[in-house]
């Protein structure tokens, strides 16, 4: 079975090389740069009731190059070049399947390219340019901490 | 153009040729309405008829004259083809029987309702104990690991078990024979039944979840005519539909943030569960709202002592506190098999939550300082999760700590007996004891290790502690605890010691569900079939009835088969509510 591997960044920039400059110069020092690697277990230095606490590394690498190991849960609409990384494979209540039931350590995934889905059994590796703070996502409403965006994955760890 | 709409018109009058669909009353027929309660009279009328062809009346009088309001009247209300008449926030002062007619045109359509009023208060607290999904196996099964089975006799009663009434309840809701935990929970706090996911409101056909036709919930009614006390304890997130129940009304549960905002407006003296991030300002990491608000610091305005921590909601208490919001996780709070023994799921970050016992008798404490008594609703959350996720041992010590947090209650009972106190369930699972998995039998696999009948011996766990938890469940001899519906999974009959069952994943392919691999490992697994559709991720609830037992002042009235909606009017009539 051939890896869903996604599209790169260089196929994005042929297809839409009407690309502004400054989104080329950032995206193309994320590249640039051998991505730092984070886990799970290191994105937050805090953990509580009150809110997270990003830890240093992660304060760190804001607009950087990363890659991170996990499981893609489903998107929340059938949008391939969105998706959400989570720890562990989530099992998700039939009844509630909306932004409210993630786990708090999610991590979204804006792939430069749509690419295939697949099975939130598998673990995947995903490299891009690391986003931090709370943002909204403009076309599903999905409240985020941390994004990884112009990114793209492969099968394993 | 104009030839479309003409043609339009032309299939409209097709289609209204065969039999048209009917005006649609909310509240329903046969619906059972408190005297004095709230709620929105709505009618929909099929067709958008103009505003001043449709007639609404009650017991042969103009409704708008009978409630002294003036309707508002929408045609085509939501882009919707129907024309919707609306009076909000109405109610009937006395008992009786009611007519509603709804007319358009030469077509009439009735509902009737029974408006009951309540005779003189005989309880001064009430506290409601729902088991989320606690269907007969977990009760009897939780009976067998925590007091033991011998020679086909218990070493003892659960909490729950033992009490003087008992009854059936049919949990079904308006619009399918299986319920869900939002209108399960929505009929006992409302006395009105509704559809699956919707909390105190009738399904109408509005666009925006909040706008359907509301019911007032036991929060709303205790906050606007009572100097009672409101609590209201759960170990699931706070916005989840159970304790949502006491104070909501909207059409999806998952509404959390405006969830939130409906705990504000009703303000329960005593709020505990998990579920953080929908309270925390937007700006915060880790929150989940999509505004500013910092609902912990407007509470804490309001006068509440907030907790996040087992040893903050204690001192709280013995401070005195009478109003407390407790938030001891960001997501559910972990279940007893997790707090207390294997350390799994989310103790490690939150080491120090309470459990639904704990957080009760903090709760009773703090309410029963009000002269007027309180209310109190406590949930035991998780035997519903777990039970979904086809995890048997964790969805058990959770129905053993439901009889420890009821156990609490019938302490203080026996001190005030004025207490009505009640337990039961919002829906079942489809949950059985099969025979016991025995490990002393040849064999790896599931069916190699089950004994059945005579070979259903009575299983080893470990002995029982102080709170009624047996010590050791990675025994020999396990309860067979099957559950009737799985999507495809793998399963090898042994308890999950590193973490609660993860059944199915989503699959490559959007919105179906296959087996986990990572269960598919475990030794002894094997793969099953599941038997559900394909968009299942996991167990699902069952349209079985469920269990109800009762004690103190008004309990005697619950008996036989009832609807889970007759047990708010028993608990409206024994605090008097309709005066
Ligand atoms: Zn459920």
């Amino acid at each position: 079975m051939t890896d869903p591997h996604s599209g790169s960044f260089r196929k994005r920039i042929s297809r839409r090389g009407f690309l502004a400059a400054s989104l080329l110069l950032s995206t193309g020092r994320a590249r640039a740069e051998a991505p730092t690697p984070l886990t799970f277990d290191t994105l937050y230095s805090e953990f509580g009731v009150r809110g997270l606490v990003f830890s240093p590394i992660v304060k760190a690498s804001a607009g950087r190059a990363v890659s991170i190991v996990g499981y893609m849960a489903p998107p929340l609409k059938a949008e391939a070049a969105f998706f959400v990384l989570t720890r562990e494979p989530l099992a998700i209540c039939p009844f509630c399947q909306s932004d409210a039931d993630w786990p708090s350590d999610i991590v979204v995934v804006r792939l430069a390219a749509a690419s295939a889905i697949v099975s939130a059994g598998t673990r995947v590796t995903v490299t891009g340019r690391l986003e931090v703070g709370s943002a909204v996502d403009p076309d599903t409403g999905f409240v985020s901490q941390l994004r990884i965006v112009d990114a793209q994955y492969r099968r394993g760890p | 153009m104009l030839e479309r709409i003409l043609l339009t018109t032309v299939v409209l009058a097709a289609g209204w040729a065969a039999p048209a669909a009917a005006q649609t009353i909310y509240p329903i027929n046969r619906a059972e309405i408190l005297a004095g309660s709230k709620f929105d009279l709505k009618v929909e009328f099929p067709g958008a008829p103009m505003a001043s062809d449709v007639k609404v009346t009650v017991n042969g009088k103009d409704a708008a004259e009978v409630f002294g309001k003036r309707p508002m009247i929408v045609e085509w209300e939501d882009g919707n083809k129907l024309t919707a008449y609306w009076l909000r926030n109405v109610s009937l002062p006395k008992a009786g029987k009611i007519e509603v007619e709804a007319k358009v045109g030469g077509k009439s359509e009735k509902v009737a309702w029974e408006v009951y009023g309540t005779p003189k208060r005989v309880a001064k607290n009430v506290i409601f104990f729902l088991g989320d999904g606690f269907s007969i196996a977990h009760r009897t099964a939780a009976r067998i690991m925590s007091k033991g089975l011998h020679e086909g006799k218990y070493g003892g009663e659960l909490s729950f078990d033992d009490m003087p009434h008992m009854a059936l309840v049919s949990t079904a809701g308006t619009d399918s024979i299986v319920t869900d935990s939002a209108n399960g929970m929505s009929a006992y706090m409302t006395g009105h039944k509704s559809c699956v996911n919707a909390l105190g409101v009738y399904c109408a056909s509005n666009k925006n979840t909040l706008d359907h036709p509301k019911v007032e919930t036991m929060g709303d009614i205790l906050r606007r005519k009572t100097k009672m006390s409101i609590g209201v304890v759960t170990n699931s997130e706070i916005e989840d539909a159970t304790p949502a129940g006491v104070v909501a009304h909207t059409r999806k549960r998952s509404d959390f943030n405006d969830i939130v905002e409906m705990f504000y407006d009703v303000k329960p003296d005593v709020i505990m569960g998990g579920g953080s991030p929908n309270w925390l300002p937007k700006s915060t990491p880790g929150s989940k709202r999509k505004d500013e608000t910092d609902y912990i610091k407007k509470f804490q305005d309001a006068g509440y002592a907030f907790v996040a921590t087992k040893t903050e909601m204690n001192k709280a208490v013995a401070e005195g506190k009478t109003k407390i919001l407790g938030l001891y996780n960001t997501g559910n709070i972990d279940g007893a098999l997790d707090l207390k023994y294997l350390k799994k799921g989310s103790v490690s970050k939150f080491p120090d939550q309470p459990d639904v016992a704990e957080e009760t008798r903090a709760a009773i404490a703090a309410l029963s300082k009000n002269p007027d008594g309180f209310f109190l609703m406590v949930e035991s959350a998780r035997i519903d999760k777990y039970s979904h996720s086809l995890d048997p041992e964790r969805a058990l010590f959770d129905t053993i700590m439901l009889g420890n947090a009821v156990q609490a209650a019938k302490d203080f009972a026996a001190k005030h007996p004025d207490t009505l106190i009640i337990v039961t369930a919002d829906h079942a699972h489809p949950v059985s004891i099969i025979g016991t998995y025995n490990d002393d039998t040849p064999g790896q696999t599931p069916r190699e290790k089950l004994g059945t009948y005579a070979e259903a011996v009575e299983p080893n766990y470990g002995a029982v502690d102080a709170e009624g938890y047996p010590s050791n469940i990675d025994v020999s001899k396990r309860i067979g605890f099957a559950f009737g519906t799985s999507p495809d999974t793998c399963f090898n009959a042994k308890p999950y010691l590193d973490g609660e069952n993860v059944p199915a994943v989503a699959g490559a392919t959007k919105g179906t569900y296959v087996e986990n691999p990572k269960a598919c490992e475990r030794p002894g697994a094997v793969h099953i079939t599941g038997n559900l559709p394909f968009d299942a991720s996991s167990g699902v609830h069952s349209g079985d009835d469920v269990l109800l037992t009762a004690m103190g002042p008004g309990s005697e009235a619950l008996h036989g088969r009832i609807d889970n909606s007759y047990v708010f009017r028993v608990m409206a009539t024994a605090l008097g509510l309709a005066k």
